[in-house]
């Protein structure tokens, strides 16, 4: 509170002062425009440093900031935001990535640069808005708000058929939500307040209607994530949208839609959510083994890494629906091991595009010959994604794997033992992709001449690599954040079963 | 005796159509090159009432012997009037330049237009509604048909003006009804009757039934929609601009009087009906200008769908706990959709070159690279009409939605809010070709419509940011509803 603004709100609306100077830029100061919005993205990074240093684990309203906005029928509206262990790391990630794909959008990107850095910046802003936010009306304005940026980056920005891409990754998750916006009216007037903390205090209003809540929560929030039978806007929006665009939305965007389950599906309706854990970690699995079959059939790189976002994801909704402290730490640590390998693994895919225009995989091979540094970047990205010991990906899926194992309430360790089953799909996919675009002799001639990255580039991929050994070597500080915060969760749940048996 | 208390009541009302008597004899006098100064007289006038009705909101009169009421919801009402009033006007006057249309009498018959839809918010008194509707009524038939000798013009007045003809009859047999049920006009008189439960229940009922298909085809909802996208695809531009507001405000405004004073008895009669109306509003409003490649015509449907939502609030009119909510969020969802609708139709005024081609979704290609502004003000729009989050349009649907959920209505609002998904499919359409489709453009824009525009955008999103402010206004003046 040093400068009488609380930090949350600062870190969260800081990247509107970059919108606000780059509209006043000429159409061609295009590296000022880089640069302002690199400049923007790299202060936001450092205030949450700064958010991260003042933020205590054990506390569950780190820097709340509660300020009346407006009443809407005597029911008040307010502006609730605080940051716990369920959302620090996601912060986190989204301040960190941002920057990363700004500076990946150098040489990528040349049109209408204003344009782009200005649906950039405020895409950050609605991100930060959702993992902050605790009024629930709020929380639906930030949710809401992250679709129109994207849906111009994807839209504008975007490849050939960008357009159908950004028209149904626009409907699919206004449809979801829709539903959502439903069940918070119904909340805040049986409740009287569209406040987290408080519908939490006061479960009982509303337990009658709990599996119908959860539902219309779980839908909006599955279409996100996505879950199995609901991802299909998914590949297409990742195909299609440009190399940022596809960054974040694995990076953060998909993120969104777990963290919702943790911040109110959970909380709000312990009971319904055990009833449905079995359900939910059905259809967890199946996105396991789905996407993984479907990303091992692909030729086309980047959507054999957007299918591999589905599998990957069903891991981390495995571990939130095993409702124990090991499946929820480890799925929140596995979002995150997911932003980063699979943010890394777009970066990689559109630094080769740049230089040839085509993510077929049979356009490739030997490039380890002509591009040593990418391939080795490239190697250890896709190791970390296939969850190799002694790399982030590994320490996430363990415990994951560790949670679904002992979760009394999936009741049955098969869940684990199926899902293993991804593991093995995992490596099978991302190592034909490794072994059909790097190794073997070069066999055409275009690949002979290709540059090998350049500074910028490898400046992009650095920190993510940092990260992966990090994570991967020492992840303890990383759960020293969560932790605390998913006990508190898991005794939530665990009363309410208590009350349900 | 009419006394200074009669006088005032209605006293902005008749600002406005004395006015409009007097310029009709000026505008003789004024040059036909120089019509501008018939619509700055014209602005002149409306702005002279909308200062008196602000002067005298707040009060709470019955004048005339119960004829007319003066209360903040017809206030509310009449500054809506009155600024979309100013606003076609604002449109119109370098449209009916292009257009060779160019005669004084445009803005007077406006007025008079304008003089009954304020009249018919204070009516208190069946045969007043039915006055104000006429006064209302016939001025837009003429508007309609203004580009005479064009076919489009003169073909969608005449439709208009049939199937109005048939509405007028309907509330005219529909009082004849009630009143042979009660022995009253007047509101309080019926009113008394019903209370002492000596009304003929079933001529009260059919009675009550015929008013509701009146009303129905002055807001356009669903089955007595067919007139409006014909109408509003032949009708000049600006007049269908001030038609889709303020003749739906209008519908609107007796509606609701009418149904709140006289008919929460009935609620258990018209609730069925209501849900019906609304519930297929929404539905062929929205899923019908998904079809739709001209913007004019898309816009109609889109003003059906929206008429849709108010409907699905105003269901639960009996309920006498969620009645002042209803009230409000209509309100504030009238003024939501004003805004944005002006906006919307002042870029076909900008598009339009020649009348009665239409304007196709293609012609919108580029618009937001070479016009960045417009394009911007038209997003803000867009978004606002598709409900996305933040927009006043948001709120509204917001307020309207809750309403329907503390009713109960909870089908109902999943059925608005599914449908709210596919109209952002067509709205997104527009932003579409606006900023994804390559294009080059070249527009006039006259000043007095970019001020439109841009009046509209900012008040779009100033009161996306402060709601409250409006929100406020809309609650009190349902304090003061008689």
């Amino acid at each position: 509170m040093e400068f009488g603004i609380n930090p949350l709100v600062l870190m969260t609306f800081f990247p509107l002062v970059g919108v606000l100077v780059l509209v006043f830029l000429a159409p061609q100061q295009k590296n000022a425009m880089r640069w302002t919005a690199l400049g923007t993205s790299l202060v936001t990074f450092a205030i949450s440093l700064w958010v991260l240093f003042l933020f205590d684990p054990n506390k569950a309203d780190n820097l709340l900031v509660q300020l009346p906005w407006f009443r809407l029928a005597g029911v008040p509206i307010q502006i609730l935001m605080g940051v716990d262990g369920l959302s620090i790391l996601m912060v986190l990630l989204t301040t960190f990535l941002t920057p990363i794909a700004i500076l990946s959008t150098w040489k990528a990107v040349e049109e209408q640069v204003k344009g782009f850095m200005i649906f950039f910046l405020l895409l950050e802003v609605g991100m930060l808005g959702v993992f902050l936010a605790l009024d629930l009306v709020l929380f639906y304005i930030f949710w809401e708000f992250t679709l129109i940026p994207m849906y111009f980056l994807i839209g504008v920005w975007g490849g050939k058929n960008r357009i159908y891409a950004a028209v149904k990754f626009f409907l699919f998750t206004m449809t979801g939500s829709v539903l959502m916006l439903l069940a918070i009216l119904y909340l805040g007037l049986q409740a009287g307040t569209f406040s987290q903390p408080e519908l939490v205090a006061n479960r009982s209003l509303f337990a009658g209607a709990q599996l119908v809540l959860f539902l219309a929560f779980a839908i909006a929030f599955a279409i996100k994530v996505p879950v199995f039978p609901l991802h299909t806007w998914l590949p297409d929006a990742h195909v299609e949208a440009p190399t940022a665009g596809s960054v974040i939305l694995a990076g953060v965007l998909l993120k969104m839609g777990a963290y919702g389950f943790l911040r109110f599906n959970l909380p709000l309706f312990p009971e319904a959510s055990i009833q449905a854990a079995p359900v939910m970690a059905v259809l967890a699995i199946i996105g396991i083994l789905y996407g993984g079959a479907v990303a091992f059939a692909q030729k086309d790189i980047k959507k054999l890494v957007a299918y591999s976002s589905v599998a990957h994801l069903g891991f981390v909704m495995l571990g939130i629906f095993a409702l124990n402290p090991e499946g929820l730490s480890g799925g929140i640590l596995q979002m995150v091991n997911h932003g980063i390998s699979t943010g890394a693994l777009f970066l990689l895919v559109g630094m080769i595009y740049e230089r040839r225009h085509t993510r077929e995989m049979s356009e490739y091979g030997g490039l380890w010959k002509a591009m040593p540094i990418y391939g080795g970047i490239s190697l250890v990205v896709v190791l970390s994604s296939m969850g190799l010991p002694g790399l982030n990906g590994f320490v996430g899926e363990f415990t994951i794997l560790l949670g679904a194992f002992g979760s009394k309430v999936l009741g049955s360790p098969w869940f684990a033992g199926i899902a293993t089953v991804g593991v093995i799909l995992a490596a099978a996919y991302l190592l034909k992709m490794f072994e059909k675009t790097f190794l073997g002799p070069i066999t055409k001639e275009e690949n002979k001449s290709l540059k090998d990255l350049n500074l910028r580039e490898i400046v992009t991929m650095a920190p993510l690599l940092a990260l992966i050994f990090w994570l991967g070597i020492y992840p303890q500080p990383f759960f020293n954040l969560i932790n605390p915060a998913v006990e508190k969760l898991v005794q939530l749940v665990q009363s309410a079963a208590v009350v349900l048996h | 005796m009419t006394s200074m208390i009669d006088i005032y009541s209605i006293l902005p009302v008749m600002i406005v159509a004395g006015w409009a008597l007097l310029l009709l004899v000026v505008d003789l006098w004024i040059p036909r090159y120089r019509k501008g100064i018939t619509a700055l007289l014209a602005v002149i006038g409306l702005a002279i009432a909308l200062g008196f009705v602000l002067a005298s909101s707040g009060s709470t009169i019955l004048g005339f012997n119960q004829m007319v009421v003066l209360d903040g919801f017809a206030s509310f009402m009449q500054v809506l009037f009155l600024v979309s009033g100013m606003a076609a006007v604002a449109l119109a006057y370098d449209y009916i330049q292009r257009m060779n249309i160019n005669h004084g009498e445009f803005y007077v018959l406006m007025m008079f237009s304008i003089a009954g839809m304020m009249l018919m918010s204070q009516a208190y008194n069946l045969l007043m509604v039915f006055l104000a509707l006429e006064l209302l009524s016939i001025p837009l038939y003429v508007l309609t048909g203004f580009a005479r000798t064009q076919l489009e013009s003169e073909e969608a007045s005449l439709k208009y003006f049939l199937l109005g003809a048939f509405a007028s009859g309907f509330v005219l047999y529909g009082t004849a009804l009630i009143f042979s049920a009660t022995g009253q006009l007047d509101f309080v008189g019926i009113a008394a009757v019903v209370e002492a439960g000596s009304a003929n229940s079933v001529l009260f009922l059919i009675g009550s039934a015929l008013l509701l298909v009146g009303f129905g085809f002055k807001i356009a909802a669903v089955p007595f929609q067919m007139w409006t996208p014909d109408v509003y695809q032949g009708a000049p531009t600006p007049v269908t601009a001030f038609m889709s507001v303020a003749v739906k405000a209008a519908g609107f405004a007796a509606l609701m009087r009418v149904f709140l004073v006289l008919f929460p008895s009935l609620s258990e009669h018209l609730t069925p009906i209501l849900w019906v109306m609304a519930a297929l509003t929404m539905i062929v409003g929205n899923i019908v200008a998904l079809a739709q490649n001209n913007l004019k015509r898309m816009l109609a449907y889109s003003a059906i769908a929206h008429a849709g939502y108010i409907l699905m609030a105003f269901v639960a009119f009996g309920n006498g706990e969620v009645v002042r909510n209803t009230v409000a969020a209509t309100l504030f969802y009238l003024v939501a959709y004003g805004l944005t609708s002006f906006g919307a139709w002042s870029l076909v005024v900008v598009l339009e070159r020649e009348y009665g081609k239409g304007i196709l979704l293609d012609d919108l290609a580029g618009i937001g690279k070479v016009y960045p502004w417009l394009g911007v003000a038209m997003l803000v729009f867009m978004l606002s009409f598709a409900g996305v989050p933040l927009t006043m349009g948001f709120w509204g649907k917001f307020y309207l939605f809750r309403t329907a959920v503390q009713a109960g209505y909870i089908g109902l609002a999943i059925i608005g809010l599914l449908t709210s998904v596919a109209s952002a499919y067509y709205y997104l359409r527009v932003v579409v070709y606006m900023f994804m489709k390559p294009g080059k453009p070249e527009l006039q824009i006259n000043p007095w419509v970019s001020f439109v525009i841009g009046v509209a955008a900012l008040a779009v999103l100033l009161l996306s940011l402060m709601p409250w402010t409006i929100l406020e206004l809309a609650s009190r003046a349902v304090l003061l509803l008689q």
